[in-house]
């Protein structure tokens, strides 16, 4: 089946948007994604017809709201094929759901001395909380590399292992190279060792269909706004025997059973994880936003994609001095390029006074960076509804930007 | 010329280019006229950082007035700094730190100003200002 864009396009609003007197081209959906109206009706409809605080009250509006956030949890579980609601905890996005993965499972199950396997090409967001683990437990980070195309050395994966290994972190998809890694692969290697592992899917969830089970991953997150969903909304799953294992990330309402002055013990999953009040309203948008994509059918979105993906590496290639970073046969939704000498940031300033959003400088992932020697890079990322015109947009666009510098 | 008719003479150039791809040519054609930094300038010591493009800026003081010198690795930063250096070079810190920089609204580039944007142009403004004010209570109070 084939999609039709022009139906789909006609439920983003801000498609439609001029910038600088030019239509708007959007290919900054690596960074967020735009939302079809529904997602935003669903927004303004909890608020105006049905907000009250979940899961504490009595009273009717409070009993609608706690099943509508209920709901969207089944809505998640089902979406990435989580075997059980409970294993689904909201978060405010993916960097949370990985900062509590690195308290939680850091704290309880890694001593001094053990080591945590990331990749070159993770985002900081799959970095820095594990460096800020260190403060507390003297761990090791361990990095498998990737070669001259982006591939991820998957091959060395073993060597890096050993018996301080704790846990294997690695992205599925690379918001800064756009390859595709091995997930289950890499999951089958580590539990062969009896190794868990995390997968940041940031970047895969709204262009591939997700499988947790298939993939047997331990822990896989996500972030609602960018795959239509709303901002603030987040998604970590754990395995029930994990989620059970490690100890609550905040304190607070809702994740407890029994508060006294002496011991407190905590609620069972997966309000243990989810302290406060939670974004019940964000969570229904974001079940809206799942089932839109459903409904549209992620298999085709991704084919869409491959094909825009496909078009757009042949017509950029066309461009003198073009350079592609990350070249692995394995790539989803986004291209990341320099133009001979000229700077990312000027490339982006001249694209952007086009009407064309695409985003530049080193997207979070700094190491990547270094390992080309490069400072940044201009990123194109592709949604669902951008079309073959776009590119040819985004083509002409840097054409016309490049005989305007020097370098 | 004084650092206003400096500016309303910028102003006159950009004044009549509608698009914006001719506003961003000139200011990327007045980098390339500039000077640059001097070598030993181009250090961290002289950096300012914006998110994206790095900026090299320094000054001296010579009888009175303030010379300043100013480079980027991006063109279009570049380019801004290289107005700027031309406006305020050769006044004295007093005129420099009185001047009203209106020409930034005028031709358009008011955005630029904004501390979030990434080229960093009003880190560049404040640093100018810095040496100015510098020089003034090191040789002039
Ligand atoms: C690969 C990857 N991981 C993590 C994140 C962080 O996501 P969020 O800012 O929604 O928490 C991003 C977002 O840019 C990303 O691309």
């Amino acid at each position: 089946m084939t999609i039709n864009i022009d139906k789909i396009r006609e439920d983003f609003p801000i498609l439609k948007k001029e910038v600088y007197r030019k239509p708007l081209v959007y290919f900054d959906n690596a960074a967020t994604t735009q939302k079809p109206t529904c997602v935003v009706d669903t927004i303004v409809k909890g608020y105006y017809d049905c907000n009250a605080n979940i899961h504490r009250g009595v009273h009717f509006l409070s009993q609608q709201a706690t099943e509508a956030h209920e709901a969207a949890r089944k809505t998640v579980q089902q979406f990435i094929h989580a075997q059980h609601a409970h294993e689904i905890v909201f978060t405010r996005g993916t960097t949370e759901a990985i900062n509590l993965v690195a308290h939680s499972f850091g704290i309880s199950q890694c001593s001094d001395d053990d080591e945590i396997i990331i990749t070159q090409m993770e985002h900081h967001s799959n970095i820095v909380p594990w460096q800020l683990l260190q403060s507390i437990r003297n761990i090791r980070l361990r990095i498998i590399p990737f070669d001259e195309k982006g591939v991820l050395q998957v091959n060395q994966l073993e060597s890096l292992i050993n018996e301080k290994t704790k846990l294997i972190a690695v992205s599925h998809v690379s918001n800064a190279l756009g390859t595709t890694n091995p997930i289950k692969e890499i999951a089958r290697i580590a539990h062969n060792h009896d190794i868990p592992v995390l997968v940041d899917g940031a970047q895969s969830t709204p262009h591939i269909s997700i499988d947790v089970q298939d993939l047997d991953v331990d822990f896989f997150a996500f972030s609602g706004h960018k795959i239509y969903g709303p901002t603030g909304i987040g998604v970590l799953y754990g395995k029930e025997k994990w989620l059970e294992k490690i100890p609550p990330y905040q304190g607070g309402g809702e994740m407890i059973h029994k508060v006294t002055f002496e011991k407190t013990t905590f609620n069972e999953l997966p309000f243990k994880f989810e302290a406060g009040t939670p974004d019940y309203i964000g969570s229904t948008a974001l079940a809206t936003a799942l089932d839109y994509v459903s409904n549209i059918g992620i298999e085709n979105i991704a084919q869409h994609e491959h094909e825009l993906l496909h078009y757009a590496t042949e017509k950029l290639s066309q461009i003198d001095g073009m350079r592609f970073i990350g070249e692995a046969e394995s790539k989803s939704g986004l291209i990341s390029f320099l133009v001979g000498n000229i700077h990312p940031y000027d490339l982006g300033t001249i694209l952007d006074k086009l009407g064309i959003a695409v985003r530049t400088g080193h997207h979070c992932a700094e190491p990547v960076m270094q390992a080309f020697n490069i400072e940044g890079t201009v990123r194109a990322s592709f949604a669902m509804y951008n079309t073959k015109e776009e590119i040819d947009i985004l083509v002409a666009g840097i054409e016309r930007a490049a005989k305007m510098f020097r370098r | 010329m004084t650092i206003e008719e400096k500016q309303d003479q910028i102003i006159s150039e950009f004044e009549f280019l509608e698009d914006w791809l001719d506003k961003y040519q000139l200011i990327i054609d007045k980098g390339m006229s500039n000077k640059g930094i001097d070598e030993e300038y181009k250090t961290e010591e002289y950096l300012i950082e914006g998110c994206q493009s790095k900026v090299w800026v320094h000054a001296e003081y010579k009888n009175g007035f303030v010379f300043y010198q100013g480079e980027s690795n991006t063109d279009i930063a570049g380019g801004i700094v290289s107005m700027l250096v031309d406006i305020l070079t050769a006044h004295t810190p007093t005129e420099i730190l009185d001047a009203d920089l209106y020409f930034i609204d005028r031709i358009g580039l008011k955005e630029h100003l904004s501390p979030t944007r990434s080229n960093g142009m009003l880190a560049m403004v404040k640093q100018m200002r810095m040496y100015a004010l510098a020089f003034k209570s090191q040789y002039e109070d």
